[in-house]
């Protein structure tokens, strides 16, 4: 059990990467905000308090891996990576900009990042690839791979989710970021994937369910997957699509689209808010 | 004694690369048997991966593994390496630059008795327009080998385009070879003949025959696509009547346009194509009958070379 102090720093991390998701993305201009900050939590939890790595050294090969499937949502990962310190804060300005060198989507050539994702389906293969490759150089690094609700649609995700199974990759850890919500419309009406919890328990991996935005569950889920041997774990984790902003939660609208000034300052204030009821 | 076969050149060639340095791994889609990859597996078995009837997964987990430092080679059949995984090996490998080694094999109409499903005749066109890609396409066992012995330090992803059965040895054992250079095989002052694959071996037939109507042809072994060596494309083009290209593969996108691009500016002889016409493949008792079906022989290059020069003439 992670110490209160711990949770309450991590929730207020969580509220700083929601706000340089907004600030990121600015006014006027289209973002996929709902799915980054749904991922907010999570993201927090991982690179703040979870993940062995170490901000100076983000080369070094034994760094556990943050991989986003998802990889339209990666404001989020940026957002984490500025925290940090890794991204240089200002360069935020130069998200999806021709000389700017924050992409659309997750790319090597921003510091950091550990694969081309966002073409959907892909990221828990390439995380099964660096699984199996670190086991083999006998590295103690973990794998940590976010996909979307909608993504998993995809059926490279289970041939991967097979693939994992096949070779117990205890070192890979899936989430799913259960937000209900892709690009145009609710995952139920769009495209509903019913028993996600039981369907990853019969493609071999010990599966769990939390609440996504409850950070000591998260940690707890995580240390979970870290003791289970043998076989690799999901983390389905119930989320909001938009979490933290009123008007962009539980919405497809705010799935990729863009902020008017008073929007884009009613959530900054309402993020504001919630790291102030924190203290 | 060498064999004629390139999967079997490729197989040893791949547990010598296997020998001399452990970042080497191998990933198979359940072809290893055809893709000849189970010689690998059978001395370094913790460096391969059987990953199932599951292309697209194998490739991107490739991506994964060259992440992590390794030399991944994936194995399966050209036209699933490039059609079904295309998404996969573009954007897991390609785009971020990946030292992934992809082994088309079976490629062309090489699997002749599978048919249209299994047979590639577009694999070229596909590989050739993703950036960052080399492409590569040996003429013989020989070749394969020398090719196979660069994969350690070749910068970037590579497709390799395998043929399934034995092929005549044209290239020569004691030159030195490079990956992206283009070899002169035969000098000859009237024709140039650009060949890649098994068609080297038929455009070299093809010149013996024109030679004997008084026909000087010269063939070019051109066994890197990508980057074509354009310098060397145009010099050997320089000073004929006309031009020739021959390659396994439709006419569209292929080696005949790899050439035509390289040659684009510059003053050259008439260029005409021998490949396949814009069609699929079709199932045949042996390899011989199917490519003589499709004008894939000698004789319909030497009679190409003949229909250009005449043209010339007028």
């Amino acid at each position: 059990m992670a110490k209160p102090d711990e949770i309450r720093r991590l929730q207020s991390i969580a509220c700083d990467l929601r706000a340089n998701v907004i600030r990121m993305i600015g006014v006027g201009k289209v973002g996929h905000i709902g799915g980054s900050c749904s991922l907010a939590e999570i993201a927090a939890a991982l690179y703040f308090s979870k993940m062995r790595i170490d901000p100076k050294d983000m080369h070094n090969k034994d760094r556990d891996r943050f991989l986003l499937s998802k990889g339209h949502t990666v404001p989020i990962q940026y957002a984490a990576l500025i925290e940090m310190g890794v991204i240089p804060r200002e360069h935020s300005s130069g998200l999806k900009t021709l000389e700017g060198n924050l992409q659309g989507h997750p790319d090597m050539k921003t510091p950091g990042m550990e694969a081309v994702t966002g073409s959907l389906g892909q990221g828990l293969s390439i995380g099964v690839g660096m699984a199996l490759a670190l086991r083999y150089k006998k590295s103690p690094a973990r794998i940590y791979v976010a996909m979307g609700d909608g993504e998993i649609a995809e059926g490279q995700i289970w041939e991967a989710a097979m693939a994992a199974a096949r070779y117990k990759l205890d070192s890979l850890t899936g989430i799913v970021d259960r937000n209900g919500f892709q690009a145009t419309g609710s995952t139920k009406d769009i495209f509903e994937i019913p028993n996600l919890v039981e369907k990853w328990r019969a493609f071999g991996w010990h599966a769990l369910a939390v609440d996504g935005h409850d950070v000591g569950a998260v940690l707890e889920a995580l240390d979970e997957a870290e003791a289970t041997k043998g076989v690799p774990t999901v983390i389905v984790a119930e989320t909001v699509k938009g979490k933290g902003i009123s008007f962009a939660e539980n919405t497809s609208a705010f799935h990729n689209a863009s902020l008017t000034q008073a929007q884009f300052d009613q959530a900054l204030a309402e993020i504001e808010d919630a790291k102030r009821v924190l203290q | 004694m060498r064999s004629p076969n390139l999967r079997n050149a490729y197989g040893e060639a791949l547990v010598a690369l296997g020998r001399k340095d452990d970042r080497v791994m191998a990933l198979e889609a359940d072809l290893g048997k055809s893709t000849q990859s189970v010689m690998f597996q059978a001395e370094f078995p913790d460096r391969y991966f059987q990953m199932g009837i599951a292309e697209q997964d194998m490739m991107s987990t490739a991506a994964g593994m060259a992440l992590a430092g390794m030399i991944p080679f994936v194995h399966t059949f050209a036209i699933f390496a490039t059609g079904r995984a295309y998404d996969q090996l573009r954007n897991s490998i390609c785009v971020p630059n990946l030292p992934v080694r992809i082994c088309g094999s079976s490629a062309g109409l090489s699997d002749f008795g599978d048919g249209k499903t299994h047979q590639s005749v577009e694999d070229v066109a596909l590989m050739r327009a993703i950036p960052n890609l080399t492409v590569i396409c040996p003429a013989d066992s020989i070749e394969t080998t020398k090719m196979m012995e660069q994969m350690l330090d070749w910068p970037g992803p590579v497709y390799i385009r395998i043929n399934r059965n034995d092929l005549p040895f044209v290239t020569p054992e004691d030159e030195p070879y490079k990956i992206g250079k283009v070899s002169l095989l035969r000098p000859g002052r009237d024709v140039a003949i650009f060949a890649a694959g098994v068609m080297v071996s038929k455009a070299l037939e093809a010149a013996t025959t024109l030679e004997a109507d008084g026909i000087s042809a010269r063939v070019i072994n051109v066994s890197t696509i990508k980057p074509l060596d354009r310098d060397a494309v145009i010099r050997c083009a320089a000073g004929v009547d006309a031009i020739v290209t021959a390659e396994e593969h439709t006419l569209i996108g292929g080696l005949g346009s790899a050439v035509v691009e390289a040659l684009r500016g510059e003053a050259h002889a008439p260029v005409e194509f021998v490949g396949v016409t814009d069609r699929f493949g079709t199932s045949a008792e042996r390899y011989d009958i199917l490519m003589e079906r499709y004008g894939l022989t000698a004789e319909v290059i030497a009679a190409t070379a003949k229909t250009v020069l005449r043209k010339n003439d007028k």
